[in-house]
């Protein structure tokens, strides 16, 4: 591409764009929703009527914000697996993340208390711990490089939580648990609280900033071990605190969420289409248009039909259109 | 001049989980100012002492001194700021510009949290303008030749400004005008005092630029000193276990093999 081709709009002001966007489209998801029927609340309606108030403050703002951070968080971690693992194709629950986290909420249906907070605990619990098994496993391989083996060991410790899960999916009840468990598994905010929300918010703030602050890294940490470490960083080091906070994020929002897919892959594309591939500005965008598109299909999973729509559905159907019209439209890219 | 600005002691080197040593008791120096080419055949562990001087690769016996201090004692920083690598070969999985990719050489001058400004896009436009590639500035690396790639790897690499460029088999994947094309580059870098050290397997390469031979065969050092001792017919056929004659053709020497 010569630079004639390159847009005009510089990199920045699309960003600050995109926080505009995103500030606009959380006000209106504010004042949008099911009261009982589809409407739109002034400020003023919302003011005078109490139950309105309630429904506002403690239903919508909590969700609305979770939805936020969780649409950031998978998709900073997203960008962060691509670019660590030199594939366009990792998304954020690779090396067993996301599979341990389900095996986690399952388990605590089944054979725990089945409260909120049991399955919340126990989904960031066994999320952590399949990045673990993944990072040991990937030590005793004897095979190919650390990031080869790091990938083997992600897929193979992915499928012995998957068929972990499916073996509870057969124990559960079928008519009590079983429902929960495939809820959980299709993912959703519907029944989020303000102590949900507090409760992640900490870790997952903190890993987004760790991530923001070192996005320059992230480019290294895409090229060879031994190119990245003559450009005077520690490859393995680096890689770890980076995979760490990505891995953090995701565990704290998945185990609120549910599995909410396509976003941690699709929106790291997208990102990359507008603002290339370097990561000063493309993880920023990430977050930011992660933010977006997750409220986005949060408000459609609450407001398009009379009951919850899976927000996982949602995500899945919007993110793989997007992805088969990013894919067909020409190359469009805009200026630092 | 004659300081070494690198030396190497009794290196012995093996791969995790190999017996068999993969470099054995190596010593040698190099000269500061100086181009020196580590030749032999596929195998013979050309590589692996080029990733020993970047580090990267620690050995399990000897000792190796930068400007007349142990390698290891330098912080990652520090020796990106000395020492720069042209890999022989880099996955490019993103669309990055070569501008982008080649600032990426400014990181040993940064801090962790820091990015680049206007100085470092600075120096990387400069390594564009020697490497030859200002008219590729904004094209992405992933639409590049190999020739290209190759140079825009060298431009990476004079971004950190080093006083010491490592190059892993540099004319590998070249054709001959790019070869010559890099020759030229690297023979103007140590002009400006740069010290070159690069591995081939092509007796050409080393005959076209390097002041210094070290002749390598099976983790061993064959021979090593200034060019026109080292490349002789003899050395040559026993470090590549096959006939090589050295002839002198209109003042330039050629190696010639069957």
């Amino acid at each position: 591409m010569s630079k004639s081709a390159v847009s005009n709009y510089s990199g920045s002001k699309v960003l600050v764009l995109l926080v505009g966007l995103l500030l606009l489209t959380a006000g209106i998801s504010l004042l949008v929703g099911r009261y009982p029927s589809v409407k739109i609340l002034s400020p003023a309606e919302i003011a005078g009527d109490e139950l309105a108030y309630r429904l506002v403050m403690n239903l919508r703002l909590p969700r609305i914000l979770t939805a936020i951070l969780l649409g950031m968080s998978l998709s900073a971690a997203g960008l962060v697996f691509q670019m660590i693992f030199g594939n366009p194709l990792v998304e954020p629950g690779f090396l067993g993340v996301s599979q341990g986290a389900s095996f986690g909420a399952a388990f605590a249906i089944i054979f725990l208390s089945n409260k909120t907070v049991t399955i919340q605990a126990s989904a960031t619990l066994f999320a952590i711990a399949g990045l673990g098994f993944s990072y040991i496993l990937a030590h005793r391989l004897r095979y190919g490089g650390w990031v080869l083996r790091l990938v083997l060991a992600g897929i193979a410790v992915s499928a012995l939580f998957s068929s972990g899960v499916g073996l509870l999916k057969y124990m559960a009840d079928p008519l009590s648990q079983l429902p929960e468990i495939t809820f959980w598994l299709l993912g959703g905010l519907s029944s989020l609280t303000w102590g949900q929300f507090l409760s992640i918010f900490p870790v997952v703030s903190l890993s987004l900033i760790v991530l923001l602050l070192l996005r320059w890294r992230l480019n290294l940490l895409s090229l060879s071990d031994a190119a990245a470490y003559s450009m005077g960083i520690s490859p393995k080091l680096e890689r770890g605190i980076l995979l760490g906070a990505g891995v953090l994020a995701t565990a704290a929002v998945i185990s609120v969420s549910g599995m909410v897919g396509w976003v941690g892959l699709i929106v790291p594309h997208l990102a990359r289409r507008i603002f290339g591939a370097d990561a000063r500005m493309t993880l920023p965008a990430s977050l930011l248009i992660g933010g977006i598109f997750t409220l986005l299909c949060d408000d459609m999973a609450r407001i398009l039909l009379p009951g919850e729509i899976p927000l996982g559905v949602v995500t899945s159907l919007l993110g793989a259109v997007s992805f088969i019209i990013l894919l067909s439209l020409p190359n469009f890219r805009i200026q630092r | 001049m004659t300081t070494p600005i690198l030396s190497l002691e009794n290196i012995t080197f093996r791969y995790n989980g190999n017996r068999k040593d993969a470099l054995t008791n190596l010593s040698l120096e190099i000269i500061e100012g100086s181009v020196t080419a580590i030749l032999g055949s596929n195998g013979a562990g050309k590589s692996t002492l080029l990733h020993l001087i970047l580090g990267w690769l620690k050995p399990v016996e000897g000792k190796i001194e930068l400007q007349g201090r142990a390698l290891h004692s330098y912080s990652r920083r520090e020796a990106g700021q000395i020492i720069a690598l042209v890999p022989q070969i880099e996955h490019m999985p993103f669309d990055y510009t070569v501008l982008e990719y080649v600032l990426l050489g400014r990181t040993p001058f940064l801090n962790a949290l820091e990015t680049p400004g206007e100085k470092d896009m600075e120096v990387a436009f400069s390594a564009l303008k020697t490497a030859g590639l200002e008219e590729l500035t904004y094209r992405f690396v992933t639409s590049l030749s190999g020739g290209e790639r190759q140079l825009v790897l060298l431009a990476r690499a004079l971004t950190q400004q080093p006083k010491m460029i490592l190059l892993d088999e540099p004319t590998a994947h070249l054709d001959l005008a790019n070869k010559a094309r890099l020759m030229k580059i690297i023979r103007r870098l140590n002009a400006g005092g740069s010290t070159i050290i690069f591995t081939t397997h092509e007796p050409e390469a080393a005959i076209a630029v390097a002041s210094d031979i070290i002749l390598i065969r099976a983790g061993h050092i064959l021979t090593n000193g200034p060019s026109d001792q080292v490349l002789t017919s003899e050395n040559l056929t026993t470090a590549y276990g096959s006939p090589v004659r050295v002839v002198h053709i209109d003042g330039h020497r050629v190696a010639l093999w069957t």
